[in-house]
């Protein structure tokens, strides 16, 4: 396959710490638009793949290309992060100190260099779609509490208005739903459909009733690379994917 | 966009703040200059310049605060930038004693005769001006601070680590500067001085005017600090103090933010130096001693940290003691101030300015605060911020 008319574009990534082999040759392609779901048993190397499409980790080996021409291992974080790829990780990391307001207008598009934060003012604009985004994640009422006072569910959900704020192309999302009601569980589920489309989202998710109710394609990793591909109730069937993770 | 800048920061806090300094500077000159000695309302030129100097503190505190509180960037060698600074002026106010040395040479300063140097060094020259030496009073420990900042911050060196560099950096100076060859006047460091600005450096005018003046800059370094903190670059810093990593993926170069606060710290503690060195009438080596700047951070941490306000207040309020005990239990003070430290880091984690909200969040059947868990998750964040700077 080309790499040109992929949004994100991962061949044949490995990873190796103190000799422990986190990523062996991971290859993935993300169209834009598309959302993904990745599924895998601890240590299948979930979250390395995130640390190196976000640059945090560098990859032994392989290619990975953001919109077919940028290579993302020879970039900072974030350099990387201002290409338009957001992060949420698998604890919700909100300011704790800042407003909920606070914590959106700093994740919000702008510019990040100091000299324009030192004097930055708040246009209308950006008003209105901190509003519009306190609307999307239910937290209107919440705008000026302390972050760190908010309940563990608001908290993702402000991680994840906050990423939309940053407005990127591709949206990596580590555990949203990891100790969340089922209604909290079900509404994260539509938030997530809704923004995608506009975005490219990959989930990475335990929780099987979570990526059923997403209903997009399945990536199923073990030990580092690919094992399976495809809807949700084909990779299930998939005798390999049941020994390794779903079995047990 | 200035003047924008500058109302941002303010706020009642920092009212009460430039309130407080506007009446010093009003009400200490007049009480000196004006009031009768015999008036129980005078006050002694030996107190103005104490106070003085106490104010050159508060302004390396609130330095130190802006670094430590807001970024989490525990400074242990802040005093070497206020020394900088210091042998900046230092500097300048050597080359106006001119042929009124001992040795009465009109170039060289005693210790270079002495030393049986036949010129000048090249980086003492240019400090005859005073315009030279006020911006050298910033370059020199700005580029400092920008030159280790740049490495340290992009080598990703955080927490005890840094602390411990800039607690090396600091004792290299100390090292350096005790040379008698690197030609800042050795053990015996710079004094003697004569004149500043063509003014006598002992008349009591001169002494109002030097304490006016760092009232001035400590009010406007104040406004500086609370403005940038008021900024979104504050909450930036505040927002990677906690959650560096997380500020990054935002992508936010956390490193040219740290770079900023750094510098401008430095910068700041830079002119405390500056103002120090007239008033009392010295700069030597010991002021880049490692003591001086672990003092300086308990000044912030007696005051509360990530306050503003508190580090000026912390400055102090422990200075004021300092005076006292060693005068009165010259042998005891050393004690006294490790023992403060203590019983502030067990009791007053916020400084004596957080002290205020924690007591009335522990008063039986008045609520503080309307969300007891953001009372409680305040705390827990305040201290995983402290065990991070620590």
């Amino acid at each position: 396959m080309s790499a040109e008319s992929t949004l994100l574009y991962l061949d044949g990534v490995s990873v190796s710490f103190d000799g422990f082999k986190a990523l062996k040759g991971l290859s993935l392609v993300m169209m834009p638009g598309e959302m993904r779901a990745i599924i895998g048993p601890n240590g299948a190397g979930k979250t390395t793949m995130m640390d190196v499409i976000t640059g945090k980790t560098r990859p032994d080996t392989g290619t990975i290309l953001f919109e077919g021409d940028t290579d993302l291992t020879r970039l900072r974080e974030a350099a990387i992060a201002n290409l338009g790829i957001g992060r949420k990780f698998q604890r919700p990391t909100v300011f704790e100190p800042h407003t909920v307001w606070d914590n959106l207008e700093l994740a919000l598009k702008a510019p990040r260099r100091p000299l324009k934060t030192l004097t930055y003012a708040i246009s209308r604009d950006d008003r209105a779609r901190i509003e519009e985004i306190l609307d999307i994640t239910r937290l209107s009422a919440l705008r000026s509490r302390q972050a760190g006072s908010l309940s563990h569910g608001q908290k993702q959900w402000l991680e994840i208005g906050m990423l939309l704020a940053q407005d990127p192309k591709l949206l990596l999302v580590d555990e949203p739903v990891a100790g969340m009601t089922d209604a909290e569980t079900e509404q994260t589920a539509e938030l997530l459909c809704s923004i995608a489309g506009k975005h490219s989202v990959i989930v990475v998710e335990h929780d099987m009733s979570f990526v059923r109710a997403l209903g997009v394609k399945v990536t199923v990793l073990a030990e580092g690379s690919v094992l399976a591909e495809g809807s949700l109730d084909a990779v299930s069937a998939n005798q390999q994917v049941i020994d390794t993770y779903l079995g047990r | 966009m200035l003047l924008r800048f500058f109302l941002m920061g303010l706020d009642r806090k920092a009212g009460i703040v430039l309130t407080i300094l506007a009446i010093l500077a009003v009400a200490v000159p007049a009480m000196t200059l004006w009031v009768p000695a015999d008036s129980p309302f005078h006050l002694s030129i030996f107190t103005v310049s104490l106070l003085g100097k106490y104010l050159c503190f508060a302004l390396l505190a609130l330095a130190l605060d802006l670094v430590w509180g807001y970024c989490g960037i525990l400074s242990l060698g802040h005093a070497a930038f206020f020394a900088l600074g210091g042998y900046a002026m230092g500097m300048y106010l050597m080359r106006q004693i001119g042929p009124r040395g001992v040795y009465g040479n009109p170039v060289l300063p005693d210790f270079m005769v002495f030393l049986n140097w036949k010129e000048l060094p090249w980086y003492w020259l240019g400090f005859d001006h005073f315009w030279f030496a006020a911006i050298m009073v910033l370059v020199v420990p700005g580029a400092l601070a920008f030159a280790f900042g740049w490495f340290a911050f992009r080598s990703r060196v955080t927490g005890v680590y840094l602390s411990i560099i800039t607690q090396a950096l600091t004792f290299a100076l100390l090292l350096a500067f005790f040379r008698n060859d690197m030609g800042f006047g050795g053990n015996n460091g710079l004094t003697d001085f004569k004149d500043i600005l063509g003014y006598d450096i002992q008349a009591d005018t001169t002494r109002v005017a030097l304490f006016v003046a760092t009232v001035a800059a400590l009010a406007l370094s104040y406004m500086i600090a609370s403005g940038v903190i008021g900024s979104k670059l504050g909450k930036v810093l505040v927002a990677l103090r906690d959650a560096e990593s997380r500020v990054r993926f935002m992508g936010y170069d956390t490193e040219s933010y740290k770079l900023f606060a750094w510098t401008l710290s430095a910068c700041m503690a830079g002119v405390a130096g500056a103002l120090y060195v007239p008033q009392v009438g010295i700069i030597n080596p010991s002021e880049f001693a490692p003591a001086s700047s672990i003092e300086a951070v308990i000044w912030v941490a007696v005051g509360g940290r990530g306050t503003l306000a508190g580090a000026i207040l912390g400055a102090v309020l422990v200075n004021m003691g300092k005076s006292y005990f060693t005068g009165a239990l010259p042998e005891l003070w050393l004690f006294a101030l490790g023992g403060l430290f203590v019983a502030v880091t067990l009791f007053l984690p916020k400084g004596l300015l957080g002290m205020g909200a924690q007591l009335k969040a522990k008063l039986p059947g008045r609520k503080a605060s309307p969300l007891p868990t953001a009372q409680t998750a305040n705390q827990a964040t305040g201290q995983t911020a402290g065990q991070k700077g620590a």
